[in-house]
Protein backbone atom coordinates (compact mmCIF):
# COMPACT_ATOMS: atom_id res chain seq x y z
CA UNK A 1 0.00 0.00 0.00
CA UNK A 2 0.94 3.85 -1.00
CA UNK A 3 1.40 6.30 2.19
CA UNK A 4 -2.24 7.41 2.93
CA UNK A 5 -2.29 11.60 1.87
CA UNK A 6 -4.17 14.24 3.18
CA UNK A 7 -6.78 13.91 0.91
CA UNK A 8 -7.69 10.22 1.35
CA UNK A 9 -7.96 10.24 5.21
CA UNK A 10 -10.88 12.28 5.10
CA UNK A 11 -13.27 11.40 3.19
CA UNK A 12 -16.06 13.30 5.52
CA UNK A 13 -16.42 16.23 7.68
CA UNK A 14 -13.32 18.52 7.13
CA UNK A 15 -13.67 18.87 3.65
CA UNK A 16 -13.18 22.26 1.03
CA UNK A 17 -15.73 24.63 2.46
CA UNK A 18 -18.23 24.28 5.21
CA UNK A 19 -21.58 23.91 3.36
CA UNK A 20 -23.43 21.07 4.78
CA UNK A 21 -22.89 17.62 2.83
CA UNK A 22 -26.04 17.48 -0.14
CA UNK A 23 -28.98 14.88 -0.13
CA UNK A 24 -29.53 13.67 -3.54
CA UNK A 25 -32.92 13.59 -4.85
CA UNK A 26 -33.92 11.21 -7.91
CA UNK A 27 -35.96 13.23 -10.58
CA UNK A 28 -39.49 11.77 -10.28
CA UNK A 29 -41.05 10.73 -13.50
CA UNK A 30 -44.40 12.33 -13.34
CA UNK A 31 -46.08 11.87 -16.67
CA UNK A 32 -44.93 7.95 -16.60
CA UNK A 33 -46.95 7.42 -13.09
CA UNK A 34 -49.85 8.88 -14.29
CA UNK A 35 -49.71 7.06 -17.41
CA UNK A 36 -49.38 3.84 -14.61
CA UNK A 37 -52.00 5.09 -12.88
CA UNK A 38 -54.55 5.27 -15.89
CA UNK A 39 -53.32 2.02 -17.23
CA UNK A 40 -53.83 0.13 -13.86
CA UNK A 41 -57.24 1.84 -13.97
CA UNK A 42 -58.09 0.68 -17.54
CA UNK A 43 -56.94 -3.16 -16.81
CA UNK A 44 -59.23 -3.11 -13.49
CA UNK A 45 -62.23 -2.04 -16.06
CA UNK A 46 -61.46 -4.40 -18.62
CA UNK A 47 -61.29 -7.13 -15.93
CA UNK A 48 -64.25 -6.52 -14.26
CA UNK A 49 -66.19 -5.59 -17.59
CA UNK A 50 -65.65 -9.20 -18.75
CA UNK A 51 -65.55 -11.06 -14.93
CA UNK A 52 -69.73 -9.24 -14.70
CA UNK A 53 -70.60 -9.79 -17.89
CA UNK A 54 -72.92 -13.01 -17.80
CA UNK A 55 -72.85 -13.57 -21.42
CA UNK A 56 -69.25 -14.79 -20.89
CA UNK A 57 -70.69 -17.25 -19.33
CA UNK A 58 -67.78 -18.10 -16.94
CA UNK A 59 -69.65 -20.80 -15.31
CA UNK A 60 -70.12 -22.81 -18.89
CA UNK A 61 -66.10 -22.23 -18.87
CA UNK A 62 -65.66 -23.73 -15.46
CA UNK A 63 -67.86 -26.41 -16.41
CA UNK A 64 -66.26 -27.45 -19.56
CA UNK A 65 -62.60 -26.74 -18.24
CA UNK A 66 -61.69 -30.37 -17.24
CA UNK A 67 -64.26 -31.78 -19.53
CA UNK A 68 -63.22 -35.48 -20.96
CA UNK A 69 -63.56 -34.24 -24.75
CA UNK A 70 -61.59 -31.11 -23.98
CA UNK A 71 -58.95 -33.27 -22.10
CA UNK A 72 -58.65 -35.59 -24.78
CA UNK A 73 -58.43 -32.69 -27.38
CA UNK A 74 -55.62 -31.28 -25.31
CA UNK A 75 -54.07 -34.21 -25.13
CA UNK A 76 -53.79 -34.69 -29.16
CA UNK A 77 -52.99 -31.20 -29.30
CA UNK A 78 -49.77 -31.86 -27.41
CA UNK A 79 -49.12 -35.34 -28.96
CA UNK A 80 -49.07 -33.43 -32.83
CA UNK A 81 -47.20 -30.44 -31.14
CA UNK A 82 -44.69 -32.88 -29.95
CA UNK A 83 -44.53 -35.19 -32.92
CA UNK A 84 -44.50 -32.83 -35.49
CA UNK A 85 -41.57 -30.34 -34.51
CA UNK A 86 -39.84 -33.71 -33.76
CA UNK A 87 -40.25 -34.48 -37.69
CA UNK A 88 -39.60 -30.72 -38.11
CA UNK A 89 -36.02 -30.73 -36.39
CA UNK A 90 -35.27 -33.83 -38.38
CA UNK A 91 -36.27 -33.09 -41.44
CA UNK A 92 -34.94 -29.09 -41.26
CA UNK A 93 -31.33 -30.93 -39.97
CA UNK A 94 -31.36 -33.22 -43.31
CA UNK A 95 -32.38 -30.19 -45.66
CA UNK A 96 -30.47 -27.81 -44.17
CA UNK A 97 -27.47 -30.13 -44.24
CA UNK A 98 -28.42 -30.57 -48.00
CA UNK A 99 -28.53 -27.06 -48.68
CA UNK A 100 -25.16 -26.16 -47.58
CA UNK A 101 -23.99 -29.16 -49.53
CA UNK A 102 -21.66 -28.47 -52.49
CA UNK A 103 -23.32 -30.85 -54.88
CA UNK A 104 -25.73 -29.12 -56.91
CA UNK A 105 -28.85 -31.13 -57.18
CA UNK A 106 -28.91 -32.09 -53.63
CA UNK A 107 -28.59 -28.32 -52.83
CA UNK A 108 -31.62 -27.61 -55.35
CA UNK A 109 -33.78 -30.60 -53.82
CA UNK A 110 -33.32 -28.78 -50.54
CA UNK A 111 -33.96 -25.31 -51.87
CA UNK A 112 -36.82 -26.73 -53.90
CA UNK A 113 -38.40 -28.25 -50.39
CA UNK A 114 -37.92 -25.00 -48.74
CA UNK A 115 -39.45 -22.82 -51.14
CA UNK A 116 -42.34 -24.96 -51.74
CA UNK A 117 -43.65 -25.73 -48.51
CA UNK A 118 -42.95 -22.23 -46.86
CA UNK A 119 -44.36 -20.85 -50.16
CA UNK A 120 -48.26 -23.02 -49.77
CA UNK A 121 -50.61 -22.31 -46.71
CA UNK A 122 -50.24 -24.89 -44.53
CA UNK A 123 -54.29 -25.26 -43.94
CA UNK A 124 -53.97 -25.97 -48.00
CA UNK A 125 -51.22 -29.26 -47.84
CA UNK A 126 -53.49 -30.28 -45.09
CA UNK A 127 -56.45 -30.79 -46.84
CA UNK A 128 -54.10 -31.31 -49.83
CA UNK A 129 -52.71 -34.75 -47.89
CA UNK A 130 -56.10 -35.30 -46.56
CA UNK A 131 -57.07 -35.56 -50.52
CA UNK A 132 -54.00 -37.56 -51.40
CA UNK A 133 -56.34 -40.59 -52.49
CA UNK A 134 -58.25 -38.51 -55.07
CA UNK A 135 -54.60 -38.02 -56.92
CA UNK A 136 -52.91 -41.80 -55.92
CA UNK A 137 -55.50 -44.14 -55.19
CA UNK A 138 -53.13 -46.62 -54.43
CA UNK A 139 -49.50 -46.37 -52.85
CA UNK A 140 -47.22 -49.00 -53.61
CA UNK A 141 -43.66 -49.64 -52.04
CA UNK A 142 -41.27 -51.23 -54.53
CA UNK A 143 -38.75 -50.75 -57.38
CA UNK A 144 -40.06 -48.28 -59.73
CA UNK A 145 -41.06 -49.78 -63.49
CA UNK A 146 -40.87 -53.15 -62.01
CA UNK A 147 -43.67 -55.59 -61.09
CA UNK A 148 -42.17 -55.97 -57.62
CA UNK A 149 -44.16 -54.60 -54.73
CA UNK A 150 -46.93 -54.05 -53.00
CA UNK A 151 -49.50 -51.27 -52.78
CA UNK A 152 -52.53 -50.42 -50.57
CA UNK A 153 -55.19 -48.08 -50.84
CA UNK A 154 -54.36 -44.38 -50.53
CA UNK A 155 -57.36 -44.19 -47.98
CA UNK A 156 -56.40 -46.72 -45.78
CA UNK A 157 -52.96 -45.11 -45.08
CA UNK A 158 -53.82 -41.68 -44.57
CA UNK A 159 -55.72 -41.12 -42.02
CA UNK A 160 -56.71 -37.93 -40.50
CA UNK A 161 -53.82 -38.08 -37.90
CA UNK A 162 -51.49 -39.24 -41.00
CA UNK A 163 -52.65 -36.29 -42.71
CA UNK A 164 -52.15 -33.93 -40.24
CA UNK A 165 -48.75 -35.47 -38.88
CA UNK A 166 -47.59 -35.17 -42.70
CA UNK A 167 -49.18 -31.94 -43.46
CA UNK A 168 -47.66 -30.33 -40.25
CA UNK A 169 -44.53 -32.08 -40.10
CA UNK A 170 -43.19 -31.15 -43.82
CA UNK A 171 -44.47 -27.16 -43.45
CA UNK A 172 -42.41 -27.21 -40.33
CA UNK A 173 -39.36 -29.11 -41.61
CA UNK A 174 -38.90 -26.46 -43.91
CA UNK A 175 -39.02 -23.78 -41.51
CA UNK A 176 -36.90 -25.90 -39.17
CA UNK A 177 -34.44 -26.29 -42.17
CA UNK A 178 -34.18 -22.48 -42.32
CA UNK A 179 -33.25 -21.75 -38.57
CA UNK A 180 -30.97 -24.60 -38.51
CA UNK A 181 -29.00 -23.26 -41.50
CA UNK A 182 -28.82 -19.71 -39.61
CA UNK A 183 -27.47 -21.68 -36.92
CA UNK A 184 -25.24 -23.93 -38.52
CA UNK A 185 -23.57 -20.67 -40.80
CA UNK A 186 -23.36 -18.62 -37.34
CA UNK A 187 -20.43 -21.27 -36.09
CA UNK A 188 -17.06 -20.13 -37.35
CA UNK A 189 -15.65 -22.02 -40.04
CA UNK A 190 -12.54 -22.39 -38.18
CA UNK A 191 -13.92 -24.72 -35.72
CA UNK A 192 -14.99 -27.33 -38.50
CA UNK A 193 -11.52 -26.95 -39.55
CA UNK A 194 -9.57 -27.51 -36.29
CA UNK A 195 -12.04 -30.73 -36.23
CA UNK A 196 -11.44 -32.04 -39.42
CA UNK A 197 -7.34 -31.39 -38.85
CA UNK A 198 -7.87 -33.60 -35.67
CA UNK A 199 -9.35 -36.69 -37.91
CA UNK A 200 -12.70 -36.04 -37.09
CA UNK A 201 -15.35 -37.12 -40.08
CA UNK A 202 -17.38 -34.19 -41.43
CA UNK A 203 -20.76 -36.15 -40.06
CA UNK A 204 -18.42 -36.43 -36.57
CA UNK A 205 -17.39 -32.79 -36.84
CA UNK A 206 -21.66 -31.71 -37.66
CA UNK A 207 -22.22 -33.45 -34.47
CA UNK A 208 -19.56 -33.17 -31.96
CA UNK A 209 -18.78 -29.44 -32.81
CA UNK A 210 -20.90 -27.55 -35.08
CA UNK A 211 -24.14 -28.35 -34.18
CA UNK A 212 -23.94 -27.81 -30.36
CA UNK A 213 -22.27 -24.41 -30.80
CA UNK A 214 -25.04 -23.73 -33.62
CA UNK A 215 -27.81 -24.53 -30.30
CA UNK A 216 -27.70 -20.77 -28.71
CA UNK A 217 -28.59 -19.25 -32.13
CA UNK A 218 -31.48 -22.11 -32.89
CA UNK A 219 -33.43 -22.49 -30.00
CA UNK A 220 -35.12 -19.45 -29.54
CA UNK A 221 -36.63 -19.28 -32.83
CA UNK A 222 -37.27 -23.23 -32.76
CA UNK A 223 -38.83 -22.50 -29.44
CA UNK A 224 -41.17 -19.83 -31.25
CA UNK A 225 -41.88 -22.44 -34.08
CA UNK A 226 -42.79 -24.51 -31.18
CA UNK A 227 -45.39 -22.58 -29.31
CA UNK A 228 -46.71 -21.21 -32.94
CA UNK A 229 -46.97 -24.97 -33.71
CA UNK A 230 -49.12 -25.72 -30.92
CA UNK A 231 -51.63 -23.07 -31.98
CA UNK A 232 -51.01 -23.85 -35.78
CA UNK A 233 -52.37 -27.28 -34.60
CA UNK A 234 -55.94 -26.18 -34.51
CA UNK A 235 -56.05 -26.39 -38.03
CA UNK A 236 -56.59 -29.85 -38.22
CA UNK A 237 -60.30 -29.25 -37.14
CA UNK A 238 -60.74 -28.70 -40.78
CA UNK A 239 -59.56 -32.20 -41.74
CA UNK A 240 -62.20 -33.17 -38.62
CA UNK A 241 -59.48 -34.53 -36.12
CA UNK A 242 -60.64 -34.16 -32.54
CA UNK A 243 -57.88 -31.48 -31.24
CA UNK A 244 -58.16 -29.11 -28.57
CA UNK A 245 -60.11 -26.76 -30.50
CA UNK A 246 -62.35 -29.59 -32.80
CA UNK A 247 -63.30 -30.52 -29.26
CA UNK A 248 -64.42 -27.44 -27.98
CA UNK A 249 -66.33 -26.99 -31.86
CA UNK A 250 -68.03 -30.19 -31.25
CA UNK A 251 -69.62 -29.53 -27.77
CA UNK A 252 -70.98 -25.75 -28.33
CA UNK A 253 -72.31 -27.06 -32.36
CA UNK A 254 -74.69 -29.06 -29.91
CA UNK A 255 -75.42 -26.60 -26.17
CA UNK A 256 -74.47 -23.53 -28.45
CA UNK A 257 -72.32 -22.03 -25.61
CA UNK A 258 -69.96 -20.85 -28.21
CA UNK A 259 -67.99 -18.02 -26.36
CA UNK A 260 -67.20 -20.24 -23.19
CA UNK A 261 -65.93 -23.15 -24.97
CA UNK A 262 -64.00 -21.15 -27.08
CA UNK A 263 -62.38 -19.63 -23.83
CA UNK A 264 -61.99 -23.20 -22.34
CA UNK A 265 -59.86 -23.81 -25.43
CA UNK A 266 -58.19 -20.68 -25.19
CA UNK A 267 -56.76 -21.35 -21.16
CA UNK A 268 -55.53 -24.67 -21.96
CA UNK A 269 -54.03 -22.85 -25.20
CA UNK A 270 -52.28 -20.40 -22.79
CA UNK A 271 -51.40 -22.87 -20.17
CA UNK A 272 -49.67 -24.83 -22.35
CA UNK A 273 -47.85 -21.98 -24.30
CA UNK A 274 -46.74 -20.31 -20.45
CA UNK A 275 -45.17 -24.06 -19.88
CA UNK A 276 -43.75 -24.16 -23.00
CA UNK A 277 -42.06 -20.97 -22.71
CA UNK A 278 -40.62 -21.84 -19.39
CA UNK A 279 -39.25 -24.78 -20.80
CA UNK A 280 -37.26 -22.96 -23.74
CA UNK A 281 -35.82 -20.55 -21.11
CA UNK A 282 -34.54 -23.22 -18.83
CA UNK A 283 -33.05 -24.77 -22.26
CA UNK A 284 -31.71 -21.90 -23.21
CA UNK A 285 -29.56 -21.61 -20.01
CA UNK A 286 -28.61 -24.86 -20.64
CA UNK A 287 -26.93 -23.86 -23.43
CA UNK A 288 -25.75 -20.50 -22.71
CA UNK A 289 -23.54 -22.06 -20.09
CA UNK A 290 -20.54 -21.96 -21.98
CA UNK A 291 -21.32 -18.72 -23.41
CA UNK A 292 -21.17 -16.50 -20.26
CA UNK A 293 -20.07 -19.12 -17.57
CA UNK A 294 -18.10 -17.12 -14.39
CA UNK A 295 -15.82 -19.89 -12.87
CA UNK B 1 14.96 -22.25 -21.32
CA UNK B 2 16.14 -25.78 -22.49
CA UNK B 3 17.11 -24.75 -25.83
CA UNK B 4 19.60 -27.18 -27.87
CA UNK B 5 21.27 -24.37 -30.87
CA UNK B 6 20.60 -26.42 -34.10
CA UNK B 7 24.25 -27.28 -34.53
CA UNK B 8 24.64 -29.49 -31.67
CA UNK B 9 21.52 -31.63 -32.44
CA UNK B 10 21.32 -35.10 -33.36
CA UNK B 11 22.21 -35.73 -37.00
CA UNK B 12 18.32 -35.35 -39.02
CA UNK B 13 16.61 -38.83 -39.49
CA UNK B 14 15.12 -40.20 -42.04
CA UNK B 15 12.49 -37.86 -44.19
CA UNK B 16 9.11 -37.18 -42.90
CA UNK B 17 7.38 -34.62 -45.21
CA UNK B 18 8.15 -35.24 -48.84
CA UNK B 19 6.49 -32.34 -51.77
CA UNK B 20 7.28 -33.88 -54.92
CA UNK B 21 6.40 -31.47 -57.80
CA UNK B 22 3.46 -29.83 -56.00
CA UNK B 23 1.38 -27.49 -57.87
CA UNK B 24 -2.01 -25.56 -56.99
CA UNK B 25 -4.42 -23.12 -58.79
CA UNK B 26 -7.41 -20.94 -57.74
CA UNK B 27 -8.81 -20.76 -60.39
CA UNK B 28 -7.11 -19.46 -62.85
CA UNK B 29 -4.51 -18.19 -60.25
CA UNK B 30 -1.58 -20.26 -59.18
CA UNK B 31 -0.97 -20.37 -55.83
CA UNK B 32 1.40 -23.29 -55.29
CA UNK B 33 4.06 -24.31 -58.44
CA UNK B 34 6.70 -26.62 -58.28
CA UNK B 35 7.01 -27.21 -54.79
CA UNK B 36 10.00 -29.79 -54.60
CA UNK B 37 11.13 -29.77 -50.37
CA UNK B 38 11.63 -32.54 -47.71
CA UNK B 39 11.36 -32.07 -43.81
CA UNK B 40 13.66 -34.39 -42.20
CA UNK B 41 11.49 -36.09 -39.07
CA UNK B 42 12.67 -33.97 -35.97
CA UNK B 43 13.36 -31.20 -38.07
CA UNK B 44 11.61 -27.64 -37.77
CA UNK B 45 11.45 -26.07 -40.72
CA UNK B 46 9.54 -22.31 -40.95
CA UNK B 47 8.16 -20.83 -44.38
CA UNK B 48 8.79 -17.19 -44.45
CA UNK B 49 7.06 -14.60 -47.08
CA UNK B 50 4.76 -12.15 -48.17
CA UNK B 51 1.23 -12.73 -47.64
CA UNK B 52 -0.35 -14.29 -50.27
CA UNK B 53 2.69 -15.95 -51.27
CA UNK B 54 1.32 -19.85 -50.96
CA UNK B 55 3.15 -20.75 -47.21
CA UNK B 56 -0.37 -21.09 -45.51
CA UNK B 57 -1.55 -23.27 -48.24
CA UNK B 58 1.10 -25.50 -48.81
CA UNK B 59 0.87 -25.55 -45.25
CA UNK B 60 -2.73 -26.91 -45.35
CA UNK B 61 -2.27 -28.92 -48.11
CA UNK B 62 -0.12 -31.74 -45.78
CA UNK B 63 -3.18 -32.78 -44.08
CA UNK B 64 -4.95 -32.43 -47.22
CA UNK B 65 -7.52 -29.63 -45.90
CA UNK B 66 -6.48 -28.47 -49.61
CA UNK B 67 -6.43 -30.48 -53.03
CA UNK B 68 -3.13 -30.26 -54.76
CA UNK B 69 -3.40 -30.63 -58.78
CA UNK B 70 -0.47 -32.12 -59.73
CA UNK B 71 2.81 -33.51 -57.70
CA UNK B 72 2.42 -35.65 -54.94
CA UNK B 73 2.98 -34.64 -50.82
CA UNK B 74 3.62 -38.05 -48.45
CA UNK B 75 3.68 -38.01 -44.64
CA UNK B 76 5.89 -40.80 -43.04
CA UNK B 77 5.91 -42.55 -46.50
CA UNK B 78 2.23 -42.10 -46.82
CA UNK B 79 0.62 -40.66 -49.71
CA UNK B 80 -1.49 -37.82 -48.43
CA UNK B 81 -4.93 -38.29 -49.36
CA UNK B 82 -4.79 -40.71 -52.37
CA UNK B 83 -4.30 -44.08 -53.45
CA UNK B 84 -1.56 -44.61 -56.07
CA UNK B 85 -2.83 -47.35 -58.38
CA UNK B 86 -0.22 -47.26 -60.91
CA UNK B 87 -0.02 -43.62 -62.52
CA UNK B 88 -3.11 -42.95 -61.10
CA UNK B 89 -3.52 -41.33 -57.81
CA UNK B 90 -7.54 -42.08 -56.44
CA UNK B 91 -8.68 -39.77 -53.76
CA UNK B 92 -9.38 -41.62 -50.49
CA UNK B 93 -12.49 -42.16 -48.58
CA UNK B 94 -13.27 -39.23 -46.50
CA UNK B 95 -12.69 -41.85 -43.11
CA UNK B 96 -9.93 -43.11 -44.89
CA UNK B 97 -8.48 -39.14 -45.00
CA UNK B 98 -8.82 -38.37 -41.68
CA UNK B 99 -7.27 -41.33 -40.17
CA UNK B 100 -4.43 -39.61 -42.07
CA UNK B 101 -4.91 -36.21 -40.80
CA UNK B 102 -5.47 -37.74 -37.08
CA UNK B 103 -1.56 -37.80 -36.80
CA UNK B 104 -0.75 -34.90 -38.62
CA UNK B 105 -1.73 -31.83 -36.15
CA UNK B 106 -2.77 -28.51 -36.78
CA UNK B 107 -2.35 -25.59 -34.89
CA UNK B 108 -4.23 -22.33 -36.62
CA UNK B 109 -3.54 -18.93 -36.19
CA UNK B 110 -7.32 -17.94 -34.19
CA UNK B 111 -7.05 -21.19 -32.39
CA UNK B 112 -9.99 -21.92 -33.05
CA UNK B 113 -10.71 -23.92 -29.73
CA UNK B 114 -14.37 -25.54 -29.12
CA UNK B 115 -16.32 -22.61 -27.30
CA UNK B 116 -18.36 -25.04 -25.84
CA UNK B 117 -15.74 -27.23 -24.27
CA UNK B 118 -13.43 -26.22 -21.59
CA UNK B 119 -9.64 -26.41 -21.66
CA UNK B 120 -9.80 -30.19 -20.56
CA UNK B 121 -12.51 -31.37 -22.83
CA UNK B 122 -10.99 -29.73 -25.71
CA UNK B 123 -7.54 -32.18 -25.46
CA UNK B 124 -9.68 -35.37 -24.80
CA UNK B 125 -12.37 -34.20 -27.59
CA UNK B 126 -10.55 -35.70 -30.65
CA UNK B 127 -8.22 -38.67 -28.67
CA UNK B 128 -11.79 -39.95 -27.00
CA UNK B 129 -13.58 -39.56 -30.07
CA UNK B 130 -11.27 -40.14 -33.07
CA UNK B 131 -8.55 -42.20 -31.18
CA UNK B 132 -11.05 -44.08 -29.36
CA UNK B 133 -8.83 -43.97 -25.93
CA UNK B 134 -10.84 -44.61 -22.99
CA UNK B 135 -11.89 -41.38 -21.12
CA UNK B 136 -10.08 -41.66 -18.36
CA UNK B 137 -6.82 -42.41 -19.89
CA UNK B 138 -7.26 -39.50 -22.42
CA UNK B 139 -7.80 -37.24 -19.07
CA UNK B 140 -4.63 -38.44 -17.74
CA UNK B 141 -2.89 -37.48 -20.32
CA UNK B 142 -4.87 -34.11 -21.19
CA UNK B 143 -3.60 -33.09 -17.54
CA UNK B 144 -0.35 -33.85 -18.05
CA UNK B 145 -0.16 -32.00 -21.45
CA UNK B 146 -1.96 -28.88 -20.04
CA UNK B 147 0.48 -28.65 -17.31
CA UNK B 148 3.37 -29.00 -19.56
CA UNK B 149 2.14 -25.77 -21.54
CA UNK B 150 1.68 -24.20 -18.27
CA UNK B 151 -2.35 -24.36 -17.85
CA UNK B 152 -2.70 -26.53 -15.03
CA UNK B 153 -4.88 -23.99 -13.18
CA UNK B 154 -7.10 -23.25 -16.04
CA UNK B 155 -7.67 -26.95 -17.38
CA UNK B 156 -11.85 -25.73 -16.25
CA UNK B 157 -12.16 -22.78 -18.04
CA UNK B 158 -13.92 -22.33 -21.18
CA UNK B 159 -11.84 -20.50 -24.22
CA UNK B 160 -13.57 -17.41 -24.16
CA UNK B 161 -12.70 -17.14 -20.37
CA UNK B 162 -8.79 -17.59 -21.61
CA UNK B 163 -6.13 -15.02 -22.97
CA UNK B 164 -5.01 -15.56 -26.34
CA UNK B 165 -1.26 -16.57 -25.67
CA UNK B 166 -3.38 -19.25 -23.14
CA UNK B 167 -5.54 -20.22 -26.03
CA UNK B 168 -3.08 -21.22 -28.33
CA UNK B 169 -1.22 -23.16 -25.31
CA UNK B 170 -4.43 -25.36 -25.01
CA UNK B 171 -4.74 -25.47 -29.00
CA UNK B 172 -1.02 -27.03 -28.96
CA UNK B 173 -1.95 -29.26 -26.35
CA UNK B 174 -4.73 -30.19 -27.94
CA UNK B 175 -2.73 -31.05 -31.24
CA UNK B 176 0.10 -32.74 -29.27
CA UNK B 177 -2.56 -35.09 -27.68
CA UNK B 178 -2.96 -37.01 -30.89
CA UNK B 179 1.12 -38.65 -30.84
CA UNK B 180 1.31 -36.51 -34.06
CA UNK B 181 4.24 -37.50 -36.12
CA UNK B 182 4.06 -33.46 -37.30
CA UNK B 183 2.82 -30.82 -36.37
CA UNK B 184 2.01 -27.61 -38.99
CA UNK B 185 1.90 -23.96 -37.26
CA UNK B 186 -0.18 -21.79 -39.45
CA UNK B 187 1.01 -18.25 -38.18
CA UNK B 188 0.77 -19.46 -34.53
CA UNK B 189 1.02 -16.10 -32.77
CA UNK B 190 -0.20 -13.62 -35.61
CA UNK B 191 -3.62 -12.67 -33.44
CA UNK B 192 -1.36 -12.27 -30.20
CA UNK B 193 -1.11 -9.48 -28.30
CA UNK B 194 3.10 -9.03 -28.47
CA UNK B 195 3.12 -9.64 -24.53
CA UNK B 196 1.45 -12.95 -25.03
CA UNK B 197 3.94 -14.13 -27.89
CA UNK B 198 6.41 -15.03 -25.43
CA UNK B 199 4.52 -17.71 -23.65
CA UNK B 200 3.54 -19.40 -26.91
CA UNK B 201 6.73 -19.32 -28.45
CA UNK B 202 8.07 -21.05 -25.26
CA UNK B 203 5.76 -23.79 -25.78
CA UNK B 204 7.29 -24.17 -29.39
CA UNK B 205 10.71 -23.54 -28.51
CA UNK B 206 10.03 -26.88 -25.92
CA UNK B 207 8.51 -29.11 -28.91
CA UNK B 208 11.44 -28.27 -31.12
CA UNK B 209 14.06 -29.35 -28.24
CA UNK B 210 12.27 -32.99 -28.20
CA UNK B 211 12.53 -33.44 -31.82
CA UNK B 212 8.86 -32.77 -32.85
CA UNK B 213 8.86 -32.32 -36.60
CA UNK B 214 7.44 -29.22 -37.55
CA UNK B 215 6.52 -26.73 -40.54
CA UNK B 216 5.41 -23.26 -39.00
CA UNK B 217 4.93 -20.14 -41.02
CA UNK B 218 5.36 -17.38 -39.05
CA UNK B 219 6.38 -13.74 -38.99
CA UNK B 220 9.01 -13.73 -36.16
CA UNK B 221 11.99 -13.63 -37.50
CA UNK B 222 13.92 -13.87 -33.90
CA UNK B 223 11.86 -17.14 -33.77
CA UNK B 224 13.04 -18.62 -37.46
CA UNK B 225 16.48 -17.85 -36.45
CA UNK B 226 17.33 -19.31 -33.22
CA UNK B 227 14.60 -22.27 -32.81
CA UNK B 228 14.27 -23.51 -37.05
CA UNK B 229 16.95 -25.71 -38.52
CA UNK B 230 15.79 -24.67 -41.97
CA UNK B 231 13.81 -20.72 -43.59
CA UNK B 232 12.10 -21.73 -46.86
CA UNK B 233 11.64 -18.27 -48.43
CA UNK B 234 7.92 -18.00 -50.42
CA UNK B 235 7.11 -16.20 -53.01
CA UNK B 236 4.49 -16.71 -55.54
CA UNK B 237 3.78 -19.95 -54.76
CA UNK B 238 7.17 -20.67 -55.47
CA UNK B 239 10.25 -21.70 -52.93
CA UNK B 240 12.57 -19.31 -53.89
CA UNK B 241 15.13 -20.12 -51.28
CA UNK B 242 15.21 -22.54 -48.78
CA UNK B 243 18.79 -22.69 -46.32
CA UNK B 244 20.24 -22.67 -42.84
CA UNK B 245 18.56 -19.24 -40.79
CA UNK B 246 21.57 -17.38 -40.47
CA UNK B 247 21.78 -18.56 -44.59
CA UNK B 248 18.80 -17.04 -45.80
CA UNK B 249 18.79 -14.39 -43.19
CA UNK B 250 21.90 -12.81 -43.16
CA UNK B 251 22.95 -13.04 -46.62
CA UNK B 252 20.50 -14.26 -48.64
CA UNK B 253 21.22 -15.48 -52.52
CA UNK B 254 18.50 -13.56 -53.88
CA UNK B 255 17.16 -10.10 -54.41
CA UNK B 256 13.70 -10.56 -53.43
CA UNK B 257 14.26 -12.31 -50.33
CA UNK B 258 17.04 -9.42 -49.15
CA UNK B 259 13.67 -6.87 -50.17
CA UNK B 260 11.58 -9.23 -48.25
CA UNK B 261 13.81 -9.96 -44.95
CA UNK B 262 14.04 -5.10 -45.38
CA UNK B 263 10.61 -5.07 -45.15
CA UNK B 264 10.22 -7.00 -42.12
CA UNK B 265 13.12 -6.71 -39.89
Amino acid sequence: MSIATQDDQAPTGSGQSDEPMLTYVPARAWGTRAAAVLLSLAVVYFLVSIGGNANFGWSVVGEYLFDARILSGLYLTIWLTIVTMVIGVVLGTIFAVMAMSRNIVISTVADAYIWFFRGTPVLVQLIFWYNLGALFPELSIGIPFTSWGMSVPTNTLISPITAAVLGLGLNEGAYMSEIIRSGLLSVDPGQRQAATSLGMTSRKALWRIVLPQAMPVIIPPTGNQTIGMLKTSSLVSVISLSDLLYSAQTIYSRNFQTIPLLIVACLWYLLATTILSWVQNRIERHFARSRNAST
Amino acid sequence: MMHTPPENRPAMRAPMIVFDRVSKNFGDLPVLRDINLTVSAGEVISLIGPSGSGKSTLLRCVNHLERIESGSITVDGDLIGYRRVGNLAHELPEKLIARQRARIAMVFQNFNLFGHKTALENVMEAPVHVLRIPRKEAEEQAVKLLTRVGLSDKMNNYPRMLSGGQQQRVAIARALAMKPKVILFDEPTSALDPELVGEVLDVMRDLASDGMTMMVVTHEMSFAREVCHRIAFMEGGRIVECGKPAEVLDSPAFERTRAFLSRVQ
